[in-house]
């Protein structure tokens, strides 16, 4: 017995998620979204967005339940997912799967990089919009791609002094980005628009950040160039990478990291789609339109999807332009020092890791990997640092209680 | 959804509205750090989305509570650095 029992379960209430849930329920189809967060929105819309009003009221206007503050653990069997919330474990069956679960910061280690105040570049943005004052505060933005103008517009209406937005990507690459004519008036508009409101922050291309320093907390950040800047915070991402945890577990194909899906967005696993960004880094527009996609599909609607298949295309073609443009370089990866921790969760430092010949050896041995984020930030740094390969992963995806998992056994 | 609530930080009151995150209540207090790593470094939130698991706090003695996906209630009592 399960406690739900659901046509089409969608696991993520960001963009591509609550499109999903929209096109799949408008369809017929009893359709249930969880997302880790408490409301939805995901992490573009956290906290409210104009663009997020029509889809949210579409979302409760089409049906389609939403539960917060639940997070996917396990698919325990065929058509069952135990998922937890506050503390408790529910069982919910489903006949088709949507994975919308999105993408996160990646962050690269540097000297400095694991004192408090130097967050993600979402992730400072992320604090901004659930509360944290950020007024009169010196921030640095810095690492790679759109967001971190989008980042530092944002900290700035909110009275934060941006003292530098650092882009590590070089000019000429960023030009080439324009000029390659993907981007249509409303992408320009987005990604490069912002600046108009970020006039006087300076903003310091073909450059990163080498250094973060202070006793207990951030005090200055050192840049490529030597220069030093006093300020109160360090917003560093470098970009993306996709959250593929329950797509792995449950044996979707993965093709050059991200979730491999066809024309109506399915996986290779029957009755399981993928949308947004887990299938590669393209933005909410993207997201939004392989969420309908998988929705329709999902809920048998094939025949709505027609439609929408240009606009696909079109976003395809920006996320690989991003991609190209954005590409991070070799310098990143001597950022940190042998004495540099890159296991967060369990304080293990490059040099020990690198006393290890291999991603497994290094995890039973030092623990690298191994703490309560289950790799997901030293994983994907060192996929990039040291050309480790992804981790398989287990369930549960993420801790849960003995509790939970006990407590729902048939 | 905005109405003021009062909740404690390591027992210091202070008053945050109903849609404050944790994460966020716990910096406003000046308090730069939630946890001590394992070595003992003070560690604060990074991601801001749930994802790295250095925000974690406990609350109302639940430990390892990620203060950043966790909205605060009124009487809320929250630990940091207890792990």
């Amino acid at each position: 017995m399960t406690d739900r029992e659901y046509d089409v379960l969608i696991i993520g209430a960001g963009p591509a998620g609550i499109a999903a849930a929209c096109a799949a329920a408008e369809s017929g189809s009893r359709v249930l979204v969880l997302d880790d967060n408490p409301v939805p929105g995901g992490q573009i819309w956290r906290g409210g967005a104009p663009e997020a009003t029509p889809w949210l009221e579409r979302l409760v206007r089409s049906g389609a339940e939403v539960l917060g503050g639940t997070r996917a653990a396990v698919v325990i069997r065929g058509g069952v997912l135990l998922a937890e919330r506050q503390a408790e474990g529910i069982e919910i069956g489903y006949r088709n799967l949507v994975l919308a679960t999105g993408a996160r910061e990646l962050f690269l280690p540097f000297p400095g990089w694991t004192l408090p105040n130097v967050t993600g570049a979402g992730g400072l943005q992320a604090l901004v919009k659930s509360g944290l004052p950020i007024k009169s505060k010196r921030v640095v933005v810095a690492g790679t791609g759109p967001l971190l103008v989008a980042v530092a517009a944002y900290l700035r209406a909110h009275g934060a002094k941006v003292l530098a937005i650092v882009e590590q990507a070089a000019f000429s690459n960023l030009i080439g980005f324009v000029l390659s004519g993907v981007l249509s008036a409303g992408k320009l508009l987005q990604a490069f628009g912002l600046q108009t409101r970020l006039l006087g922050v300076p903003v310091r291309t073909g450059s990163w950040v080498v250094q973060a320093e202070g006793p207990g907390k951030l005090e200055r950040v050192t840049l490529s160039n030597g220069q030093t800047l006093e300020c109160d915070y360090l917003a560093c991402g470098f970009s993306l990478v996709p959250n593929l945890e329950l797509a792995q577990m449950l044996g979707c194909e993965i093709e050059e990291g991200f979730v491999g899906t066809g024309a109506l967005q399915e996986t290779s696993v029957a009755g399981v789609y993928c949308a947004g960004e887990p299938t590669g880094i393209g933005g909410l527009d993207r997201s939004l339109v392989q969420g309908e996609i998988a929705g329709y599909a999902a809920a048998g609607a094939e025949n709505k999807v027609q439609r929408l298949l240009k606009a696909r295309d079109r976003h395809e073609r920006f996320s690989h332009a991003l991609a190209e443009c954005f590409a991070l370089r070799d310098e990143l990866r001597r950022l940190a020092t042998p004495e540099t921790i890159v296991c967060r969760c369990e304080d293990v430092t490059l040099g020990r890791i690198r006393e290890e010949s291999n991603w497994t050896a290094a995890k039973l041995q030092t623990r690298c990997g191994m703490g309560p984020c289950q790799g997901r930030i030293c994983g994907a740094a060192l996929e990039f640092l040291e050309g480790y390969p992804r981790s398989s992963v287990r369930p549960p995806a993420f801790p849960v209680s003995m509790g939970v998992l006990a407590g729902k056994r048939d | 959804m905005t109405d003021a609530i009062t909740i404690t930080v390591d027992g210091e009151r202070l008053r945050v509205t109903a849609d404050t995150s944790i994460a966020a209540a716990v910096m406003m207090t000046g308090r730069a750090a939630a946890r001590k790593s394992v070595s003992g470094e003070a560690r604060g939130p990074v991601c801001g989305m749930g994802i790295c698991f250095e925000c974690r706090v406990t609350v109302d003695g639940r430990r390892h509570v990620r203060s950043c996906q966790t909205l605060c209630r009124d009487g809320m009592e929250v630990r940091t650095t207890d792990d």
